[in-house]
């Protein structure tokens, strides 16, 4: 791709998708998406509502982890923080449910901070311990902070309101969630095309390079954590109002670790990656699912079965993907492109 | 091409090293060494194996801090600075061992440059509007038109770094620390393990810089051809002690220097008379080299 000779098309070469069939793969898909609703039912409407919440999640965790360089196992925690924010807030004041969203991942982006603070000092294996230290403290607050947490039972909310109408279908719901969880992603994507991207890049690479071309650690590094909590937050409130039930147990540990798992088996550090990721994750238990029914004729106690297979088959896929695959599927994605390349449009 | 305005206090230099020590643990890497950079001059700053010439760098940037003395940029004091703040002042460098982002391309690897001159906030990164789009088109165009074809690496500029052959990531580094349109350039090394024509692309590339942009430029290298050649200015550095400074040809004539550095025709015997005599001049140090 030679720029040099056309310079008034830097606009189309920095552009997010840059080739037509790109672009046309993206309207299908955007179309498909609005078209869902109508074509799924309850079941698959309920699942798409999960994959979007967990995509949001994912990519904010991708921002931290895949980007920054900055391992992480507080992100359910910090989904827990969202969630008992927009609870909190649904139950006790008369704000509009967005704004409720919005002030979830406000508030887990300020605890993000905090937790973030030891990311100058301690790198890797001691940072994720750090946030774990940090889940295990913020598990403590939502037990024992009665009045706000309601403790042990947790707080039950009452449904989002539209002008007025309650939203409890899954499919209006999915109607709220998917235009949220878009917006997310396309911000995510705009991130790394910018100079606060960049940076976060920088410093996941080398950290002494990045000081010197002016980055600063510390900030920089609070705003990664501050941004992927954001998500995390936001998620958090989109869980909430789709459960409307948040307890103390509602995002326990493993929770974080189905995060780190996505985006490792979608492609760390590539937005795709954490979509993928997070569509995989959430899906594949129920597909072993289906599996299991379709063979519970021939083996009666196969149901009986579902619950540690799907434990052995998830680790050995996140295993399997380590060694085979440690680019996740968006590498896949990316070969498959290149085999193609560009098919059907162009030849 | 837009040359640095050259708006030094009056009289002081660009660059000022006053009395500079710096010791790790019982070593002492560096003992008062005294030099000083003239605007838009190229400084050479040679020595043996182990002299204390990237540690001096390390002070000048920054990372390390020196037990004595002053680093003064245009009259200002700046011994204190982090790097970032020395960055924003004007501090570019590159490194003996080349410190470029692996996984970004060529083009990512040169507009990191100029992070700290760019405004662009987080929410409006996030939404890629207005501001923040035309932040980044001026960018592209600036590191296009002002970096990219001056130092002739227009065909790899979507390439990943890590493909690059060496001297070619030599090159992306100096692109890099001059996107970030510094007032003073520090050079670690920047043609070793070059060829013959790579050293003189180069060499061509660190004068044209000088003449066209103004830029000071302080450099350490071994290639005593191409530090002759191109430089304004020598300082001998034996040691951790200046030894010799003076004009180039000055420098060579010096007995100091014959003695301690240029004149040992053998490698091979330097090299045992360094080992006999001097302290630790293996290369296990930090990776900030
Ligand atoms: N971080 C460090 N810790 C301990 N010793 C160090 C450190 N950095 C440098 N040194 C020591 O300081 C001395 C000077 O090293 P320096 O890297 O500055 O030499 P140099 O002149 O750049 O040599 P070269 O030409 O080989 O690059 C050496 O003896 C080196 O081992
Ligand atoms: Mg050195």
């Amino acid at each position: 791709m030679q720029i040099g000779t056309a310079k008034h098309s830097y606009r189309a070469d920095e552009a997010l998708l840059t080739t037509r069939p790109q672009r046309l793969w993206m309207a299908l898909f955007a179309l498909s998406l609005c078209a869902a609703p109508f074509l799924l039912d309850n079941y698959w409407l309920y699942l798409a509502c999960l994959v979007a919440i967990n995509v949001a999640s994912a990519t904010g965790l991708n921002i931290l982890t895949g980007y920054t360089g900055l391992v992480s196992l507080g992100q359910a925690a910090f989904m827990a923080v969202g969630a008992y924010t927009v609870g909190w807030m649904q139950l006790n004041l008369p704000t509009p449910f967005l704004l409720n969203l919005l002030a979830g991942g406000f508030t887990a982006a300020l605890v993000g901070l905090v937790v973030g603070l030891p990311s100058l000092r301690v790198k890797g294996l001691y940072l994720a311990i750090a946030t774990i230290a940090a889940s295990f403290i913020l598990h403590f607050v939502f037990v024992n902070w009665e009045s706000v947490t309601n403790g042990n039972s947790g707080l039950t909310l009452t449904p989002a309101t539209f002008l007025g109408t309650p939203l409890t279908d899954y499919s209006q719901l999915y109607f709220v969630f998917v235009p949220i969880t878009a917006l997310m992603v396309l911000g995510a994507a705009n991130l790394f095309r910018t100079r606060i991207g960049r940076a976060f890049i920088a410093i996941r690479d080398r950290d002494i390079s990045a000081e010197v071309l002016g980055i600063s650690l510390l900030r920089t590094k609070l705003m990664s954590f501050a941004i992927s909590s954001f998500y995390a937050g936001v998620a958090g409130g989109m869980w909430a109002y789709f459960f409307r039930v948040v307890t103390p147990e509602s995002f326990p540990f493993v929770y974080s670790i189905f995060f780190l798992a996505a985006i490792i088996v979608g492609g760390m550090g590539t937005i795709l990656g954490a979509i993928l990721g997070a569509v995989f994750m959430t899906l594949v238990p129920e597909l072993l699912r289906f599996g299991i029914d379709w063979l519970t004729p021939v083996l009666p106690n196969a149901a009986a079965m579902l619950s540690p297979v799907r434990t052995i088959v998830f680790g050995l896929l996140i295993v399997g993907f380590l060694i085979f695959e440690p680019k996740g599927l968006a590498e896949i994605v990316q070969r498959t492109r290149r085999y193609f390349h560009l098919w059907p449009f162009k030849k | 091409m837009t040359g640095q305005s050259e708006t030094g206090a009056s009289g002081a230099a660009r660059l000022e090293v006053e009395g500079l020590s710096l010791s790790f643990g019982g070593l002492k890497a560096l003992s008062t060494v005294s030099f000083a950079a003239e605007p838009g001059s190229i400084t050479a700053l040679i020595g043996p194996n182990g002299a204390g010439k990237t540690s001096m760098f390390n002070c000048i940037s920054g990372f390390y801090h020196p037990q004595q003395g002053a680093v003064r940029f245009d009259g200002r004091d700046v011994t204190r600075m982090h790097p970032p703040e020395r960055a924003a002042l004007g501090f570019a460098r590159t490194f003996q061992n080349i410190a470029l982002f692996r996984g970004m391309t060529v083009l990512d690897n040169i507009k990191l440059g100029r992070h700290a001159h760019m405004k662009t906030n987080l929410l409006q990164a996030l939404a890629y509007w207005g501001p923040a789009q035309r932040e980044e088109m001026a960018l592209r165009a600036e590191v296009e038109e002002r970096i990219i074809d001056f130092l002739e690496i227009n065909h790899i500029r979507n390439m990943p770094v890590a493909a690059l052959s060496y001297g070619l990531q030599k090159r992306v580094e100096l692109a890099r620390a001059l996107a970030m349109r510094p007032r003073i350039l520090l050079l670690d090394e920047p043609v070793a393990g070059m060829n013959r024509e790579e050293t003189e692309d180069m060499a061509r590339f660190i004068l044209d810089v000088k003449e066209e942009w103004g830029t000071t430029i302080l450099m350490v290298e071994h290639d005593m051809g191409m530090v002759m050649d191109i430089s304004d200015h020598v300082v001998v550095l034996n040691f951790g002690q200046v030894i010799a400074s003076g004009l180039p040809h000055e420098v060579q004539a010096d007995p100091h220097v014959t003695e301690a550095y240029l004149g040992s025709g053998d490698p091979a015997a330097l090299m045992a008379r360094l080992r006999g005599e001097g302290p630790d001049t293996g290369r296990n140090r930090e990776e900030v080299a």
